[in-house]
């Protein structure tokens, strides 16, 4: 089975051809922002980081800022830095252009280029010759084995358990029959599911990581002293028939199928295996999503049942409804309705493959609501305190 | 999973979860490991929220997708809500650490 894609150089592949504008730092959203308005087929994002961050914190910034500018569906990359942050934009494009020595990689330095719209000139220039550039590389055939999914629920109901979820494992399963890779988050929402998840470990390494990544993730909650209920679930969780973190996260674990667990890997790290691989994470959709698209997933599959409009700027993010109210209300945003499985009108399994076609037809260049809508959500997950 | 008003999804649950909103009185039918049983609701059960579908007394688990989901906060007879009223999650909980 194959979809349409982009073989880069190295082997890796794309479904998007973005040219992405990247501020390292809070200090250079303006000017990213300002580039990609000018430059028609850029797309960018923003984010609160980049500088006042303790070591580990800013590795993960740039963890981050790196996995978007290095991922196979992006052409180029104009790389925005203030000058005197702590994320240094020359080391971020510098590492970009190591790891992707054929990108078209740009940095721009507003303190150099002596201003504001002295840097949006620079980067708009340089960009503008990316997208031209970037319209002449054609798609071709590739096998379905190399798609990369990150699986995601966010705004769930208690449909999302019963029939959204399970239809996405359903799909995820399909992929990794198929040679590919998906990857499972959302630590917080394996509390309780624990050791659904760890007892289809490969090795007891990995089974003993499991237990160990989602007990850390308990005990930070603990140590703020308070329920989690209301942080997580939700008030519109709770609203939706969701009565505590382990009903949700007994929910939540569906959507990583039943193919064995590879490895565990941290929030935004390089996704080198194959199969199911868990993922460290918050579950907080936009972090989530970040991460994932960092470690590698071209593409994401997002169940709702409350209705969640997110998604990234350079991974395609399909939605899938866990019931048909919702799904008919939210049309806007919603591209799947797997609440024909809650009415008994069509299997988890029907659903599923439903989903892995749609997976296909996006990796091939069909676009979803949440990129015709502009979403360009970003969003990186702070571990440490404010300098 | 049949077009049935309420599902529950292992054998070993002790809730329901409605698949419409279901008013207080009515009786409701579900499926347990291939068999129907009925039960009369003794509270409105919005969409997507859970009753119990036999009796949970105080401190029990209260069980769905056959795994424990938090404990009853006081008994809880068939056909009641179950909701953050009567049930607690028991993970997660700074509140209860000395």
């Amino acid at each position: 089975m194959e979809f349409m894609g982009y073989r880069r150089p190295d082997g890796t592949v794309g479904i998007r051809n973005h040219v992405l504008v990247m501020p390292t730092v809070v200090c250079a959203n303006q000017v990213a922002r300002g580039i990609s308005l000018n430059v028609k087929g850029t797309t960018w994002f923003e984010h609160q980081h980049g500088c006042s961050q303790l070591a580990p914190d800013a590795a993960q910034t740039a963890r981050a800022l790196i996995g978007h500018g290095t991922h196979p569906n992006v052409y180029g990359v104009v790389v925005v830095g203030l000058g005197c942050e702590v994320v240094r934009a020359q080391e971020v494009a510098a590492e970009i252009r190591k790891r992707c020595p054929y990108k078209p990689v740009q940095l721009v330095i507003i303190q150099e280029e002596g201003g504001s719209y002295k840097a949006i000139q620079a980067g708009a220039a340089a960009a503008h010759h990316m997208v031209l550039e970037a319209s002449l590389v054609k798609r071709e055939p590739v096998e379905t084995g190399e798609l990369i999914l990150g699986t995601e629920c966010g705004g769930s109901d208690a449909c999302s358990g019963i029939a959204a979820n399970p239809a996405l494992g359903a799909a995820s399963d399909l992929l990794i029959d198929l040679g590919g890779t998906s990857i499972l988050a959302e630590t917080p929402e394996l509390i309780g599911a624990e050791h659904i998840i760890a007892d289809r470990a490969v090795n007891e390494a990995v089974r003993q990581k499991c237990y160990d990544t989602i007990k850390a993730f308990e005990d930070s909650a603990i140590a703020m002293g308070v329920d989690m209920r209301g942080g997580n679930p939700t008030p519109g969780n709770i609203e939706g028939g969701l009565s505590s973190i382990e009903e949700k996260s007994l929910g939540c674990v569906y959507k990583g199928g039943s193919r064995p667990l590879q490895d565990v890997i941290g929030w935004a790290e390089c996704i080198t295996k194959k199969g199911l691989i868990y993922m460290d994470t918050p579950g907080n959709d936009i972090e989530q999503l970040t991460g994932m698209v960092a470690g590698g997933c071209q593409i994401a599959v997002f169940t709702t049942g409350r209705g969640t409009p997110t998604g990234s700027p350079i991974a395609p993010t399909i939605k899938v409804a866990s019931n048909t109210a919702m799904y008919e209300k939210m049309q806007d945003n919603m591209d799947i309705n797997a609440g024909t499985i809650v009415t008994g009108d069509e299997t988890i399994e029907q659903v599923g493959q439903r989903i892995l076609t749609e997976m296909l037809a996006v990796a091939s260049g069909k676009l979803t609501k949440a990129e015709v809508l502009g979403h360009n959500d970003f969003a990186i997950w702070r571990i440490g305190p404010t300098m | 999973m049949g077009k049935s008003k309420a599902i529950v999804m292992k054998a070993a649950d002790n809730v329901a979860t409605a698949v419409e909103d279901l008013p207080a009185g009515y009786e409701v039918s579900f499926t347990v490991n291939g068999e129907t049983a009925a039960l009369l609701l003794q509270d409105n059960i919005p969409f997507g929220h859970k009753f119990a579908i036999s009796p949970i007394k105080q401190a029990a688990r209260v069980m769905k997708y056959g795994e424990p989901i938090g404990a009853a906060s006081e008994n809880i007879e068939a056909g009641r809500h179950v909701h953050v009223h009567n049930m607690i999650g028991l993970r997660g909980r700074g509140d209860l650490q000395a």
